[in-house]
């Protein structure tokens, strides 16, 4: 007979201390070992991983007030400029801003030491941290000036609010031109010098749930060392793409939205990062469990690197300008083996994703469900998958006229 | 050729217009990394020195002839593996292999024997864990 389980029995075992945990890499050896169906029927839990440069996160703070009040208008941390068009003492500190005085590319190519990355670790970390404001002044917010000294301790609130993290798969970086590129995807060294991916493959979350069966809305994860859920979907998310018999997008599809309190989360989940000639980021750490409800999810957990592709993609002209290009695909195994073929040549390969912290993780969590401190959560809500109508958009090419002013309701 | 070196020096010698003799009589392209003068006048200067090879040991005889002390420039490579993420985006950089990705564990690890300081691995590390020092004796 077919094994079945639901949220409910996986809880129960994992309360009970009983429930069988392994990490998405140990499942592989398991299921060649005993078949899907016994392998299916043993498992309860498999616990993914992953660990690499997102740029689309950032934390909400809330500072509380300052005697008398102000509605801040503009807010530094450390330097670095926080969003504030929002409550008048709440912001969102994003991990790609810059100082408002970095030096940027203007000598090429810029180090970008410090950015919003950075302030978010140093946060968690319980360094102290120099808050600026200014505000306009109001009947209600007097104030118009802030300059203290700060650590996580002493907001109202901090949470991690990213909104796009755990890509479903990543291109594979090359540069077809003939001088050095400094990208987001690290240093591309000319004529194919090197080929860059960044992507824990059979480890990394989506990649073991590719259709978002168990993934969604409100699913309990290991967040920047501590708890957080799936918010939504992850903005540019995009499902309907090519995808392999195993159902693995063979190109970035999914993604997710995360939350989390900032206040229980370890600075070595979080870490900022400075990519020379583009700029900083924030590594995040993220794990995510997904209950074997049935032998289908044994599969897709089961997945393996050599059965995961990712596109080849010029960073010279095919990436920044658009332009469609068919370089092929490579699969993680051979990315992982250090050496890809391309046009018959050997490329070396660059790893920006690390998969030894990967593993970490995995492994965090799959003690914390054993240790019964975690539970598995059903989704609240489901995100959009494969046959879900999504249309992957870019920005219009329009002329604004007078009438697009103030959204075209002008006093005259 | 193009070479680093240290130059020690004392209260005396840090009066010689050193800089502008090798520019003007030696003709070569000199670039300071770094300087460190105390009050009393006595310090280190880190040059680069660049020329043809006639100019640049002849620059450099004179340098030695005013008593400053010169010396290679001793450099090294740290690692921290405190700060280092294992990402392994160093070690395709890395010409020598001193720092290498064991591919089983992916883990990155850095030998110190083998490097052979080109310096190529300190703009791709994104944690800056890898990182250049001089080595700077005390003042002479
Ligand atoms: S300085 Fe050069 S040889 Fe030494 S570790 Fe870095 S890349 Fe390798
Ligand atoms: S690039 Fe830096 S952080 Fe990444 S593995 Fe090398 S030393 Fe570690």
């Amino acid at each position: 007979m077919a094994v079945k389980k639901s949220y409910e029995e996986i809880n129960e075992k994992i309360k009970r201390g009983e429930a069988v945990v392994v990490t998405a890499e140990e499942v592989i050896e398991i299921a060649a070992e005993k078949g899907y169906a016994k392998a299916a029927k043993e498992i309860d839990v498999v616990t993914t991983g992953t660990f690499g440069a997102m740029c689309s996160s950032g934390a909400f703070i809330n500072f509380g007030h300052s005697n008398p009040r102000i509605k801040m208008k503009k807010v530094w941390l450390n330097g670095v400029e926080a969003y504030s068009g929002i409550a008048a003492v709440d912001a969102y500190i994003g991990a790609a801003q810059l100082p408002d005085n970095d030096p940027e590319n203007k000598v090429f190519p810029g180090r970008f030491s410090y950015g919003g990355g950075h302030v978010i670790h140093d946060l968690v970390a319980r360094k102290e941290i120099r808050l600026e404001a200014v505000g306009y002044g109001t009947d209600c917010y007097p104030n118009q000036k802030v300059d203290t000294i700060i650590t996580l301790d002493d907001v109202n609130d901090a949470f991690l609010f990213n909104p796009r993290n755990a890509y479903q798969n990543y291109n594979c970086a090359i540069n077809l031109g003939d001088k050095v590129l400094y990208t987001y995807m690290g240093i591309l060294k000319p004529k194919v010098g090197n080929a860059s991916y960044s992507s824990a493959g059979q480890l990394s979350p989506l990649m073991n749930d590719p259709y978002y069966r168990t993934i969604g809305v409100g699913t309990r994860i290991f967040l920047g060392g501590g708890i957080g859920y799936v918010a939504w979907n992850g903005t540019q998310h995009h499902p309907n793409v090519s995808r392999g018999e195993n159902g693995v997008p063979q190109t970035g599809a999914g993604t997710l939205s995360l939350i989390g309190d900032l206040k229980q989360m370890d600075p070595n989940w979080l870490v900022g990062l400075s990519f020379i000639g583009y700029g900083a980021t924030m590594a995040v750490g993220i794990g995510i469990p997904i209950p074997i409800l049935d032998e289908e999810m044994l599969r897709y957990t089961a997945v393996k690197d050599e059965d995961i592709f990712c596109p080849l993609v010029d960073y010279n002209e095919g990436y920044p300008y658009s332009k469609p290009m068919d370089l092929g695909l490579v699969n993680y195994k051979d990315l992982k083996s250090g050496k890809i073929l391309f046009n018959g040549k050997e490329v070396v390969t660059t790893s920006q994703s690390s998969y030894p912290r990967a593993r970490r993780i995995a492994e965090i969590l799959k003690e914390w469900i054993q240790r019964g401190q975690f539970e598995l959560t059903r989704p609240v809500a489901n995100i959009p998958s494969a046959d879900d109508d999504i249309i992957f958009k870019s920005i219009p090419e329009r002329k604004p006229g007078v009438t697009y002013f103030n959204g075209g309701n002008r006093r005259d | 050729m193009k070479n680093k070196l240290v130059c020690y020096f004392s209260a005396a010698q840090s009066e010689q217009p050193i800089i502008y003799r090798l520019v003007k009589n030696y003709d070569l392209i000199v670039n300071i990394l770094k300087a460190d003068i105390n009050p009393q006048k006595e310090g280190y200067l880190v040059l680069e020195l660049e020329g043809d090879k006639n100019s640049y040991t002849e620059g450099v005889a004179f340098i030695k002839s005013l008593g400053v002390v010169v010396e290679p420039l001793s450099e090294t490579i740290v690692w921290q593996s405190e700060v280092c993420i294992q990402c392994g985006a160093c070690a395709s950089f890395c010409p020598t292999e001193a720092l290498n990705i064991e591919r089983n564990s992916m883990e990155i690890s850095f030998i110190d024997s083998k490097c052979v300081i080109c310096g190529m691995c300190l703009d791709c590390c994104p944690t800056r864990a890898i990182q250049l020092h001089f080595e700077i004796k005390g003042a002479v």
